[in-house]
C-alpha cells in the first residue's frame, strides 16, 4: 500500500546506516512481507526479541553503571563512593593502560601512563582499597578488562571471598572480550589461541565456583567504534560469543551450565529505530542461535543480557554541550530497546576524564527517564510499530546474512586472526570521515550548523604525576611484605599449568592469594604463549 | 618543490594506547594523497619509533596519541629523533590533545599538530608544503 499524496519519485531517498531502504510509511503490510513474524513473540517467552523479561523495568529499573576509574585504588574508591550516594545502582571500572596490558606500575612501558585512562591496579591489595565500604550484595561491579581479564577476575574473586562474601552467590561482570580487542580497542596480550583459552578457563572456572557471576560481557560496542555498521556489530558480537561457546564446549560443559551467565555490551549512536531494531533483532537471533545450534533448553541461556548507552563515535569534540542532549537520546534508545544496564559517555569525554559534573548529568538524564518521562512503566513500548517489526525483521535478515559471510569465508576467529575484519570496519570508517568531511553524511555542529562561539571552558582531568609515584612505592611494599616463597610456588604452578593445558583459574587465584602481581603472572604467561603480533592490513 | 620520490610517511602509534581507528582512517587518507606509508601498529616504545624511521628513510614521522600521555611521550621521543639524525624531518602528532599543550609539543619539534575533529585534508596539505 503507497500513501497516497505523497509524490515518491520526488522523495530523497533514504537508507539507514546497515543499508536498508528505509520507505516514508509502513503498513501492516510491511510487516506481514519483511520476514517471520513469529519471531516478534511476547516479553519473557521465546525468542525474546521483545525482551528478556516479561515485566522489564516495570519489575526494575536497568541497572545504572557510568564507567569510572582513575588514578590510584583511593582516588577511584572516592569516586564510587560519590556515584553511589547519587543513585547509582552498579559500578563500571576503567583500569589503567598498563593494568589492562598486563604491566606492573614500575614497568619501564608503563612509564607516564600509571594511573592515567583508569585506575591502577597491581595486587591484591589494590583491589581491597577500591572497594572498601562497597556492599558487593547491592552494588553489582562490572570490570572493564580484557588482555589481563583472567587475573582481574581472579582478584575481584579474592577480594570478595576474602571480605566473606559467598562466591556461589556473588554477582558482577567481567568485559573478558578478546577477541573484539583484536578488532578495537587493543588491549591484547597473548597470540589469539592461548587468548580464546584463557576466556574458555574463566567461563569453566565460574560455570564451577561463580555461577552468578558473568566472565564475559561480549563487545559488538568496539567494533561499531572501529567502523562497523550497525548490523556487522551485532553479527560479528554474535560470531565471537558463538566462537567462546564453542571453546566451553569443546571442554565437555553442557550449554545449559555457562550460557546463561554470558552478556553483551553494545553501541548506541546512529538512528534511533535502526538501533532499537538491532537491539531487538538481535536479542531474537540469539536466543533462535542458542535453542536452535547449541540445544540449550533453559530460557536464561537463550537470554541476551547487555549493557548499552555509550556511543562515544557518535559525540563531538565540536559544540560539545550537545553531547548531553546526545546522551539522552542515547539513553532512550536503550530504554527503548530493554537493555539490562546502562552507561552512558558523558559530554566532556571527547576531552577528558569526565568530572563528577559531568557523570552526574549523565546519571541524571537515566533517572529523568524513570522518573519523568515514563520509560519504566512499559515493557517493549515501540513493540508492534509497523517500522520498528519491519525493521527488527529486516535487521536480523541482514545480520544472519553477515555471520554467514564470515562462515563461508572461514569463521571470526580466523578472519581476526588474519586482519581482514580489522581492514574491513577500518575500510568503512575511512570511507565515513570522507562522507562527514565532503557534507554527504550529517553531523550537527561539524558539518552543518557550525557556530563560531567559543566552547564552554572544560575542567580537565588532573594528571598527578605524584599518584604513579605513589603507586610503585605501594607496590614495593607489597613485594617486600608478601610470603616470597608462596609466591614463587604458586607462579611456578601458573606456568606449569599454562603449558599442560590445565584451567589456569586455580592457579592463578592461588597467585592473587598470595600478592603476585599482574605483571609477575602476565610475565609468566607471556613466556609460554609468546606475545600477540599485530598484522597489518590495508 | 620538485620531489625525485614519494613523500614516505612512518604513523606510529606509541605508548599503550590502543585507539587506532583514527591512526588507520589517517593512514588512509595519506596513501590515497600518494605518499608511501609505513605503519607500525600499536605498542610503539620511543626507541622502536626513532629505529623504524631510521630504517625506513621516512620523510615524516607522524604519532597518533588519544590516551593522554603524549607529553611523557614525545620527551623521550625528541632525543632520540634527533640523535639518530632526523632532526631535520618533518614531526607531526594527532589525537586527543588538548590546546594547552600545544605550545609545548611545538617546543619539542613537532611542527604540525593535529586534534580530534582535524580534517583529512588539512593533514594531507601539511605534509605536502611542510616535508623536507
Amino acid at each position: 500500500m503507497k500513501p497516497k499524496d505523497l509524490p515518491e519519485r520526488e522523495l530523497r531517498p533514504v537508507a539507514n546506516e546497515s543499508g536498508i531502504e528505509v520507505k516514508p510509511l509502513y503498513t501492516a503490510a510491511d510487516v506481514e512481507a519483511s520476514g517471520d513474524t513469529g519471531m516478534i513473540g511476547l516479553p519473557g517467552e521465546y525468542p525474546f526479541t521483545r525482551g528478556i523479561h516479561s515485566l522489564m523495568y516495570r519489575k526494575q529499573p536497568w541497572t545504572m553503571r557510568q564507567y569510572t576509574g582513575f588514578g590510584n585504588a583511593a582516588d577511584t574508591n572516592q569516586r564510587f563512593h560519590y556515584l553511589i550516594a547519587n543513585g547509582q545502582t552498579g559500578l563500571n571500572v576503567a583500569f589503567d593502560l598498563p593494568t589492562q596490558c598486563g604491566m606492573d606500575s614500575d614497568d619501564p612501558q608503563a612509564e607516564g601512563e600509571v594511573g592515567r585512562v583508569g585506575m591502577a591496579v597491581d595486587t591484591l591489595r589494590d583491589f581491597e582499597i577500591a572497594f572498601e565500604g562497597v556492599d558487593l550484595e547491592r552494588i553489582t561491579v562490572s570490570l572493564t578488562i580484557n588482555g589481563a581479564a583472567a587475573i582481574l577476575i581472579a582478584m575481584y574473586l579474592a577480594m570478595a571471598e576474602k571480605r566473606g562474601y559467598d562466591l556461589a552467590k556473588l554477582r558482577g561482570t567481567a568485559q573478558n572480550d578478546i577477541l573484539k580487542e583484536f578488532v578495537g580497542r587493543g588491549t591484547w596480550v597473548y597470540p589469539v589461541g592461548p587468548s580464546i583459552r584463557l576466556v574458555g578457563d574463566t567461563i569453566e572456572y565460574c560455570a564451577k565456583h561463580a555461577p552468578k557471576y558473568s566472565p564475559v560481557s561480549v563487545c559488538g560496542y568496539h567494533i561499531r567504534e572501529s567502523g562497523a555498521d550497525p548490523a556487522q556489530e551485532m553479527a560479528y558480537a554474535l560470531c565471537i560469543a558463538k566462537a567462546y561457546a564453542d571453546d566451553v564446549i569443546g571442554r565437555g560443559l553442557p550449554v545449559d551450565e555457562f550460557a546463561g551467565r554470558l552478556s553483551f555490551n553494545f553501541n548506541c549512536f546512529g538512528s534511533l529505530f535502526e538501533q532499537v531494531a538491532k537491539f531487538r533483532a538481535g536479542r531474537g537471533l540469539w536466543a533462535k542461535i542458542m535453542k536452535e545450534r547449541y540445544g540449550a533448553t533453559k530460557p536464561g541461556s537463550m537470554w541476551m543480557r547487555m549493557i548499552a548507552g555509550g556511543g562515544g563515535g557518535g559525540l563531538t569534540f565540536e559544540q560539545p554541550e550537545l553531547n548531553i542532549v546526545r546522551g539522552a537520546y542515547y539513553a532512550l534508545i536503550c530504554a527503548l530497546a530493554g537493555t539490562q544496564t546502562m552507561a552512558l559517555c558523558c559530554y566532556d569525554e571527547a576531552y577528558t576524564i569526565p568530572s563528577e559534573y559531568a557523570q552526574r548529568i549523565s546519571l541524571r538524564t537515566m533517572q529523568l527517564l524513570i522518573e519523568e518521562m515514563g520509560l519504566a512503566d512499559t515493557v517493549d513500548p515501540l513493540g508492534g510499530s509497523y517500522y520498528v517489526e519491519t525493521l527488527t525483521n529486516q535487521m536480523r535478515s541482514r545480520m544472519e546474512g553477515i555471520m554467514a559471510e564470515v562462515d563461508a569465508q572461514g569463521g571470526i576467529v580466523k578472519l581476526i586472526a588474519e586482519g581482514a575484519i580489522q581492514a574491513k570496519v577500518s575500510a568503512q570508517a575511512y570511507r565515513r570521515q570522507r562522507e562527514i568531511e565532503e557534507g554527504i553524511f550529517r553531523k550537527v555542529g561539524v558539518n552543518c550548523y557550525r557556530t563560531e562561539d567559543k566552547t564552554p571552558e572544560m575542567e580537565f582531568h588532573p594528571y598527578k604525576e605524584e599518584d604513579a609515584r605513589e603507586q610503585i612505592q605501594s607496590l614495593g611494599r607489597v613485594r617486600t611484605e608478601r610470603d616470597a616463597g608462596r609466591v614463587q610456588a604458586a607462579l611456578a604452578r601458573v606456568q606449569t599449568d599454562a603449558r599442560s593445558g590445565a584451567n589456569l583459574m586455580p592457579a592463578i587465584m592461588e597467585a592473587i592469594k598470595a600478592y603476585a602481581s599482574v605483571g609477575e603472572i602476565t610475565g609468566v604467561l607471556v613466556g609460554v604463549f609468546g606475545r600477540y603480533r599485530e598484522p597489518v592490513r590495508f | 618543490m620538485n620531489r625525485s620520490k614519494r613523500i614516505k610517511v612512518v604513523l606510529a602509534k606509541p605508548g599503550l594506547d590502543g585507539h587506532d581507528q583514527g591512526a588507520k582512517v589517517v593512514v588512509r587518507a595519506l596513501m590515497d594523497a600518494g605518499f608511501e606509508v609505513i605503519y607500525t601498529g600499536l605498542r610503539q616504545t620511543p626507541e622502536a619509533i626513532a629505529r623504524i624511521a631510521l630504517d625506513e628513510d621516512a620523510d615524516v614521522i607522524a604519532l597518533s596519541s588519544m590516551a593522554g600521555s603524549h607529553l611523557p611521550i614525545c620527551r623521550k621521543l625528541e632525543p632520540l629523533l634527533e640523535q639518530a639524525g632526523l632532526g631535520d624531518k618533518l614531526w607531526i602528532i594527532g589525537g586527543n590533545l588538548p590546546a594547552q599543550d600545544h605550545e609545548a609539543l611545538r617546543a619539542l619539534g613537532f611542527k604540525g599538530i593535529f586534534p580530534s575533529s582535524s580534517r583529512l585534508g588539512d593533514i594531507v596539505n601539511f605534509i605536502r608544503t611542510n616535508a623536507p
